[in-house]
């Protein structure tokens, strides 16, 4: 069966192969390229420079959604990198070792900065360090964001940022270059980015309808895509995100569920908010087992990795180097247990989900860690079902679909017996609610 | 000959490692009131700042294989590192009723997530995350572990109303300075002639200086160097070895010893790296001293799988260090699921073969009963060395 594919996905779709076309005509173009990642990139201060962004850990997952993952892990583990380690980054070196070809069977150019914004992630501080071994022609910037440690963002973790970007990190694009930085470009970026970051909160918003006429985990790795890559303060961003809207809003109008792989999904029996990154070497298969049981994801904190947009922080020209500070300080594994806790919590209510799942990726320490406290928190505080999965983002061998299905049948059938506990206020006629 | 009061103040140093009850600090606090006790996770912290508080810090370095795990288990998944599932123990078992507070380094995700699981769990006590830089410049880095030091000061004053002095810095800056120094005299003695203390009495003498005041360990370390010195054993026939990759959760006991008991001498190693985090002294006298502990941190700090490498290469660091001890080789013995650890190994390893130094790896957990392959694999790495080199 063919999948179906709205206009926004399209788009998407010819978005990243323009974006691959030119990193493979970097010679001819002359542009230069930064390597970085996904929390707390400063996608707009590239282009603001006009170079090209790589993204490893999209590199990775992309990687794992063409089956391309396992070899290049093995390739890694022969060099002596240990099974237990984060798989994005052996499946990194591993693509790299292999002649660095991108998705679209191009070859990725060499990184003239190394671009280690160390946001929420500590892991990424040693990929930058293996990487700088690996390529040793690029000029490295680093760019420390302090954790919020205290549950908020403390004003000397911003002027450190602010005193980073300004004394190290923009000399260093100024160098490579060959341009003084022009702010006036990098404050355009930064509001074309903020109407982008509205827009993504309205179709994150849209899940309080019932049906939810988004799937905010699956469906939302598409919908992230743009804003969390390299396309965050683009004018195509921008129209990815009206275009993307228009589709949520029509399904709004229309009481239709999101877009799966098989069309339209047709039930909604179960409303869940999950936490932690999905697995990519299974992806579709990995979504199957939720909308065939008529799973909807209405929240996921994985869409908020690159940036949590839930409390108003916007992108913004004012302050240009305070604003990307706080934007990286606010991503959400910089963010500390208690502040993840209440960042599901107000999901689940906002979104009126009734069940919790977390999957569990074997090798991400910054997401899992601590999601068994915040499980049990949770199902504390609100009395919600909650369940739990194992997978890993790249390294195929921890996907046994069984373990899962098993885990997720048990899930289903708690979902099942406690909806008819659940009694919606709306139901009760007014007398019983006085 | 090793006498009897060597075997003793190795027998006090065993007793504080065996005491998960902390019952000196208990006993230290007990003498005053306005005495506070502050546990701190691997690797470094600032304690000089603690003891001019009238604090006494404490590592809290897991419980190895003197704990078993029943709830900690329940807290981390089976791909997590052990370490922070006997903290977890000892932290709902009550073993830390007794502190007042607690500092998790930033070293790596799960020392950093753990200290969200502490503010969730113990909420009567003081959990504080210490972002240190790693940015080294003054005027940026500097600036801000300046706030973030001045920031964990006001807390810790709120525990026990005493006020930052920089005379009682200064003062506690000498004694951690004469701490080091024994340390690195102790040192000087292990690598010289490894046979006087063996690596299980070493570490456990190091990891007293964890657990007593700066004081008590500043004596101890007297006494016990002056009976160091004198002990006239003839050496084994035995390779020396850096091990390398153990500077959070802890070796258990059992390898240390079989290492040594394969033949191999370990004359260098990061078990307890905290102790060793400078190389030199902080100026003792300043009319700003912790502006000499912010300087000491980003221009002295010795090199680290926490810390971002910048320029110096670690492979290239650890190199050097094999051949300024005139080490025969380098053992990675690192926790399983130890991301620093583990992602330092393959660049360390690729540095020493560029330099021709023999290596070899393997993992553990701090609770790891079974040392036969252990044993095996140091042994062949031995064997091999001193047949062949």
């Amino acid at each position: 069966m063919e999948i179906q594919k709205e206009n926004s996905m399209i788009k998407q779709k010819h978005m990243l192969a323009d974006q691959f076309i030119e990193l493979s005509q970097v010679k001819e173009s002359g542009k230069k390229v930064a390597y970085t990642f996904v929390p707390g990139n400063l996608t707009e201060l590239i282009y603001a420079f006009d170079m090209l962004p790589v993204y490893p850990e999209i590199n990775s997952l992309q990687s794992g959604m063409r089956q391309k993952s396992k070899e290049y892990i093995h390739e890694a583990e022969d060099m002596g990198y240990s099974e237990d380690v984060c798989s994005y980054v052996k499946c990194d070196i591993g693509m790299m070792l292999q002649g660095n070809i991108g998705p679209t069977g191009q070859q990725l150019p060499p990184p003239d900065i190394l671009l280690l914004s160390y946001t929420g992630c500590f892991v990424f501080m040693k990929w930058f360090e293996n990487l700088k071994q690996l390529y040793p022609n690029a000029e490295v910037a680093m760019l420390h964001i302090p954790y919020q440690e205290g549950g908020k963002i403390e004003p000397h973790a911003v002027k450190y940022i602010k005193d980073q970007l300004e004394k190290d990190v923009i000399p260093i694009f100024e160098k490579v270059s060959g341009n003084k930085l022009d702010y006036d470009k990098l404050g355009e970026k930064l509001d074309l980015s903020a109407k982008a970051e509205d827009l993504l909160i309205q179709v994150f918003d849209s899940a309080k309808n019932t049906p939810s006429p988004i799937d905010a985990y699956f469906g939302g790795v598409y919908y992230i895509g743009p804003i969390f890559t390299a396309f965050r303060g683009s004018e195509d961003c921008l129209e990815y995100y009206q275009e993307l809207l228009k589709e949520v809003e029509y399904r709004v109008a229309n009481k239709l569920g999101p877009i799966t792989p098989d069309g339209y999904m047709k039930e909604e029996k179960y409303r869940l908010v999950v936490e932690g990154p999905p697995n990519w070497t299974h992806f579709r298969g990995f979504w199957k087992l939720f909308y065939e049981m008529g799973a909807v994801f209405v929240g996921s904190t994985y869409t908020r990795v690159g940036g949590v947009y839930d409390d108003d922080f916007r992108h913004s020209s004012t302050d240009p180097l305070g604003s990307m500070a706080e934007y990286c300080l606010g991503c959400y594994t910089n963010r500390n247990i208690p502040q993840r806790i209440d960042l599901i919590e107000s999901f689940i209510k906002k979104y009126k989900a009734n069940g919790f799942l977390v999957n569990s990726i074997k090798s991400c320490n910054s997401f899992s860690a601590g999601q068994l406290v915040m499980m049990r928190d949770l199902e504390e505080r609100l009395e919600i079902p909650v369940g739990f999965i194992e997978t890993d983002l790249v390294d195929p061998r921890y996907y046994s679909y069984s373990n899962i299905k098993n885990r997720l049948d048990s899930f289903f059938q708690m979902l099942e017996q406690r909806k008819s506990f659940i009694v919606d206020d709306d139901m009760l006629p007014d007398d019983v609610l006085t | 000959m090793k006498d009897k009061a060597y075997a003793s103040m190795i027998q006090t140093a065993r007793d504080l490692f065996e005491d998960l009850s902390f019952e000196y600090a208990s006993k230290w606090k007990s003498k005053d009131k306005s005495r506070r006790v502050i546990g701190f996770l691997p690797i470094y912290i600032p304690k000089e700042i603690l003891h001019a508080l009238g604090m006494l810090p404490v590592g809290i370095f897991g419980a190895g294989d003197r704990l078993p795990v029943i709830k900690g288990d329940a807290y981390f998944q089976s791909y997590i590192c052990h370490l922070p599932r006997t903290v977890v123990e000892l932290a709902l078992n009550g073993n830390f009723t007794g502190f007042d507070g607690f500092i998790f380094p930033s070293i790596c995700d799960v020392i950093r997530n753990l200290s969200g699981i502490f503010k969730l769990q113990l909420k009567d006590k003081f959990v504080r995350y210490l972002d240190f830089p790693q940015n080294f410049q003054k005027n940026i880095g500097g600036e801000f572990y300046r706030s973030e030091l001045d920031r964990l000061i006001a807390d810790l004053q709120g525990l026990n109303g005493k006020k930052m002095e920089p005379k009682k810095l200064n003062d506690a800056i000498k004694l951690y300075n004469k701490n080091r120094q024994l340390l690195k005299d102790l040192r000087e003695i292990k690598r010289d002639r490894p046979q006087n203390i063996s690596a299980v009495d070493y570490y456990l003498v190091l990891r007293a200086g964890n657990t007593m005041s700066v004081e008590d360990h500043n004596d101890y370390l007297e006494k016990l160097i002056e009976l160091v010195d004198k002990i006239d054993v003839m050496p084994e026939d035995k390779i020396k070895v850096i091990a390398t990759g153990s500077f959070c959760e802890q070796p258990p006991l059992g390898l240390i010893k079989t290492i040594e008991n394969a033949g191999c001498y370990i004359v260098e190693d990061d078990f307890q790296l905290g102790h060793f985090w400078f190389p030199e002294d902080i100026p003792e006298n300043s009319s700003d001293p912790l502006e000499s502990l912010i300087d000491m941190y980003l221009h002295k700090s010795t090199f680290s799988s926490a810390v971002y490498e910048g320029d110096q290469p670690k492979g290239e660091l650890l190199a050097e260090q094999v051949r300024d001890l005139k080490a025969d080789g380098v053992i990675f013995c690192a926790p399983s699921f130890c991301d620093p650890a583990l992602l330092d190994r393959p660049l360390m390893e690729k540095a020493l073969t560029k330099h021709h130094i023999k290596h070899t790896s393997f993992q553990y957990h701090e609770n790891l009963g079974q040392f036969h392959v252990i044993k095996e694999q140091a042994g062949t790495f031995a064997d091999m060395i001193k047949l062949w080199e």
